[in-house]
């Protein structure tokens, strides 16, 4: 590939042919600021805030669209280029409402990061302001028209990732707005939360979390989309403990810049406040709570004397380290069968403009990675029923994950030991001999395999719930102590040993999996699978 | 004397069947020299009509006087692409009114035109893309297609010869901005009248992503005179650098307003006392707008030596733009007349870039406040200010042309600003 050499702001610069002089500043650390260019959409250069100073040019140069040239000299942090930008934010001035106070996006405002590193100290803005009030688009989106600054970012989603225009500009001059072809436009997308990610200002909003916090105020964690085996990279935003929204996180491999509505609206579960916060183990006269100190040992010996078979269930939304610990531990008390239960929707949702994208049928997100332990999915596309056999164990049984809500009261009452590990009290587990209170993923970190067979991580982003503790941590310290060994003492060991059984994840390591996850070494051919 | 007004110095070449109704015809067309410009053209083929053209040194009459021939030589040679040629007949600058009239009057002057044109650049398609309030012209303009097809003066097999050439008349739906090039060829496929972003130039990817040469119907309607007498007879008339005729539409102030075709560097001076009667009895002329509303304006002094070319008008500090000669009296409010032109431009704005969406209605509203007494010295700093903000930072040039007659008006009248200001004449604003 051949390369231009230029000049930005006194440095020296090398890129590949056909860079935009805004990416090519993006090499030397410079934000060009900069409103209607999005990577992933059209450039219609019409923002006009990116104007640089390119010498030997007549005018101004938007540095989106404009390509880096052989010997090229740009300016844009002095003169020409710096005055254009104080002039054009004051433009946005004029009618913007000036309502951060109430605005969901202040503290992440692209108006007002520009406005207040380099726009005028005063507006000289007098006369009375254009007003355009609100309105409903539909779905999560709700449009204030008068915080808006025409960069069309979202009629440009809609129209080239989306491919359903339902969004456009009416009118023209100042009295130009957006607005839907029909009311609610919106409610029929699977995709209309990006158009608020991608708004640079307030104009579009999330009506979920419509004054719920400020954007200050929100702890960012990396993590996975736990709603579909896709595995969209995210950030969970939380406050005081509490999650508040999901934004997709980007990567090129799996998600691009985006995320579905259906993964992003399904957070509310992990603020269950109904939780398991206590190890419970059966006794004579009913339930004690005797801490993980006096559960484990006791759990441990009931353990080494079970001599029937083994079953387990499992569930498609516990991390691989949970699932491999489950597995080691059946295999250490003499093996047998895991099964999982999963919901499956009827079909796919793709996102057309960035096809690798995807709600999947799949709704768990780590269906991918207890298959590779194999595991076996059992009952219906709405994750219930196919437990007659597991229902009717004599021996020991396992369940991890799984509410069994579907199932009768006297779940495993013929079990010889029945131990139960969930996040949330399950009435079909109250014939167990150990409840035993794990974290969920929002809550621990570890990693998921999605549907690409890519392994990626996750970071928690709550504090465990009571005593609940990661199920590779409570599974882990039981076979170990069975085998006599150390326990795992981290997510990462306890993936080393997974990757130690799992040919798919041989030569993974776990810090290297970074924020973005890696492809595993073998594709796996999983039949049955999209 | 006929139509409105004609005066002996005028050189009726385009405008030679204004005021005659039996020109509209394709037979009185005929009758009157028609279609030997277009004969001609298939004698000597396209390389020659375009040397004729360049010869000629015809210059784009929508304004920006880019020469035509050289236009035309920047369309790739025919291949696999379709080409397309457009005739611009969006005639919306304010004080503009030449192409509605070359359209009325001799609409197949302006069909001719387009197929030479066609012809020369290998294009098999023109469209003629009319304003959206065009209502008789575009009855008109649209009988003469049918007739041209009808006789076979367009469509397949034109004149007997090999080549075809389709004509379809467009009507807009009435947008200013659609008369700018990238904006029309949006409107013509369908799409919202906005501006498209430079390069990539229409001679590369221009209507339906095709090469695509689009010219102005004044230009347009030259040509059969060149083609049929040839680029250097066209050159008796004119300056060097501005050669031919033009249409001059003057409005304002004077006598006699109306279509004066003169040779290009004709004193203005003439143009307003002599030909157009001169400002009403017992006024005196104040400015002067030569080029329609987008130019800047010119004074007294800058009048009085200033020739009606492409050069002598830049020279005087203006520009010649489409010869739109909007002559004001000493009755003329300036900051009215100024407020009144940004308004426009406010209401015509696509709204695409922020400095012309946000600075035109702004503009209106300041001049607006000063116009009705309540404006600051400060006010006149921050139009300048605005005015700098708006040229040259967006995709076209409206805001460009909203700026011109406010920078020019404060340099020439800053008198009258401050009068308003300082609570002189107090004028009420609906």
């Amino acid at each position: 590939m051949s390369t231009v050499t230029l000049t930005i702001d006194g440095h020296r610069v090398t890129v590949p042919e056909g860079t935009s002089l805004l990416h090519a500043a993006e090499e030397i650390g410079v934000e060009v600021p900069h409103y209607c260019y999005h990577p992933a959409l059209s450039a219609p250069a019409q923002c006009r805030l990116c104007l640089v100073d390119v010498e030997g040019a007549p005018k101004p140069m938007p540095s989106c669209v404009t390509q880096a040239q052989e010997g090229q000299v740009v300016r844009t942090d002095q003169g020409l280029a710096r005055e254009m930008r104080k002039g054009v934010l004051e433009f946005y001035l004029i009618n913007h409402p000036l309502d951060c106070p109430i605005c969901d996006q202040s503290g992440e405002c692209k108006l007002q990061d520009y406005v207040h590193s380099e726009g005028r100290a005063h507006g000289r803005g007098v006369e009375p302001k254009r007003v355009f009030g609100r309105d409903d688009f539909g779905g999560d989106v709700l449009f204030y028209g008068d915080r808006c600054v025409m960069c069309t970012r979202c009629v440009r989603f809609m129209e080239e990732m989306a491919q359903d225009p339902v969004l456009t500009v009416v009118e023209r001059g100042d009295r130009a707005v957006i607005d839907t072809f029909f009311e609610q436009g919106l409610k029929d997308s699977s995709w209309s939360g990006n158009i608020v990610d991608i708004c640079p200002v307030g104009a579009l909003v999330s009506k979920d979390f419509l004054h719920k916090a400020r954007a200050w105020d929100l702890d960012h964690t990396p993590s996975v989309c736990p709603n579909c085996s896709q595995g969209c990279n995210i950030d969970i935003h939380t406050r005081d403990n509490v999650v508040h929204r999901l934004k997709p996180r980007e990567n090129p491999e799996v998600n691009g810049h985006w995320m579905c509505d259906y993964g992003r609206g399904r957070y509310e579960w992990t603020n269950r406040s109904d939780r398991i916060t206590e190890p419970f183990a059966r006794g004579d006269g009913g339930w004690l709570a005797p801490g993980w100190h006096g559960a484990l040992p006791s759990l441990q010996e009931r353990l080494e004397d079970c001599r029937g078979p083994v079953h387990a269930v499992a569930s498609a939304h516990a991390s691989n380290e949970d699932l491999g610990a489950l597995r080691e531990l059946v295999e250490r008390i003499g093996g047998g069968d895991i099964v999982y239960r999963s919901a499956r929707a009827s079909d796919e949702v793709p996102l057309p403009g960035f096809p690798m994208l995807a709600r999947r049928r799949d709704l768990a997100p780590n269906t991918r990675g207890a298959e590779l332990l194999g595991m076996h999915r059992v009952g219906g596309d709405d994750a219930s029923g196919g437990l007659d056999k597991v229902a009717a164990s004599t021996g020991t049984l396992i369940v991890l994950g799984d509410e069994l809500a579907d199932q009768p009261e006297d779940f495993g009452s013929r079990a010889e030991l029945f131990v139960y590990l969930g996040a949330h009290p399950a009435p079909a587990a109250r014939s167990a001999h150990f409840v035993l209170p794990v974290t969920t993923f929002a809550e621990q970190e570890g990693t998921f395999t999605n549907v690409q067979t890519r392994v990626q991580r996750f970071e928690p982003a709550l504090r465990g719930a009571g005593n609940a503790q990661p199920a590779w941590q409570v599974l882990g310290a039981l076979t170990a102590s069975l085998a006599g060994e150390p326990a795992p003492a981290s997510a990462a060991e306890s993936f080393s040993r997974l990757a130690a059984r799992v040919p798919e994840y041989e030569d993974l390591d776990y810090d290297q999996l970074g924020a973005q996850g890696v492809p595993a070494n073998r594709p796996a051919a999983i039949a049955g699978e999209r | 004397m006929a139509y409105p007004y004609v005066h002996e110095r005028e050189v009726r070449m385009i405008s030679r069947n204004f005021g005659d109704p039996a020109a509209r015809t394709l037979d009185g067309y005929r009758e009157r020299g028609g279609y030997r410009g277009l004969e001609r053209a298939f004698e000597i083929g396209p390389a020659a009509v375009i040397d004729e053209v360049k010869a000629s040194g015809l210059r784009g009459r929508g304004g920006a006087g880019f020469p035509t021939g050289l236009k035309w030589s920047f369309m790739p040679k025919a291949g696999v692409k379709p080409h397309y040629l457009l005739c611009n007949a969006d005639e919306s600058e304010p004080g503009t009114f030449k192409d509605r009239e070359l359209i009325r009057w001799d609409p197949h002057q302006l069909i001719e035109g387009c197929l030479i044109a066609a012809y020369a650049m290998g294009s098999r398609h023109a469209y003629i893309y009319l304003r959206g309030e065009f209502f008789e012209a575009s009855q008109v303009m649209a009988r003469a297609v049918e007739e041209a097809y009808e006789r076979g003066f367009a469509g397949r097999r034109i004149l007997g010869s090999e080549n075809d050439i389709e004509v379809t008349v467009h009507v807009g739906a009435g947008a200013y901005i659609c008369g700018e090039e990238t904006g029309l060829m949006n409107s013509l496929e369908g799409r919202r009248g906005e501006p498209r972003v430079k390069p990539p130039f229409p001679a590369a990817v221009g209507v339906y992503s095709m090469p695509t040469t689009i010219n102005n119907v004044e230009t347009l309607a030259a040509v059969p005179h060149i083609v049929e007498h040839g680029g250097e007879w066209y050159r008796q008339w004119g300056t060097d650098k501005s050669p031919g005729t033009k249409l001059f539409c003057v409005s304002g102030h004077v006598e006699k307003p109306g279509n004066y075709e003169l040779p290009l560097g004709f004193p203005m001076m003439e143009l307003i006392e002599d030909v157009c009667g001169g400002v009403a009895e017992g006024r005196s002329l104040k400015s002067v707008i030569p080029g329609g509303s987008s130019v800047p304006l010119m004074d007294v002094e800058d009048c009085r030596e200033c020739t009606l070319c492409y050069e002598g008008v830049e020279a005087a500090g203006s520009m010649l733009g489409c010869a739109s000669v909007i002559v004001m009296d000493d009755r003329t409010n300036i900051v009215r007349e100024v407020r009144r032109m940004v308004q426009f431009y406010a209401h015509e704005s696509c709204g695409q870039c922020t400095p012309c969406r946000e600075g035109t209605p702004w503009m209106t509203q300041v001049l607006r406040r000063i116009e009705a007494g309540r404006g600051t010295e400060s006010d006149l700093d921050t139009l300048l200010d605005m005015s700098a903000q708006m040229t040259g930072t967006t995709i076209c040039v409206l805001s460009d042309s909203a700026a011109a007659p406010v920078v020019s008006s404060i340099e020439k009248f800053r008198d009258e600003y401050l009068a308003l200001i300082h609570g002189g004449e107090r004028v009420e604003v609906a």
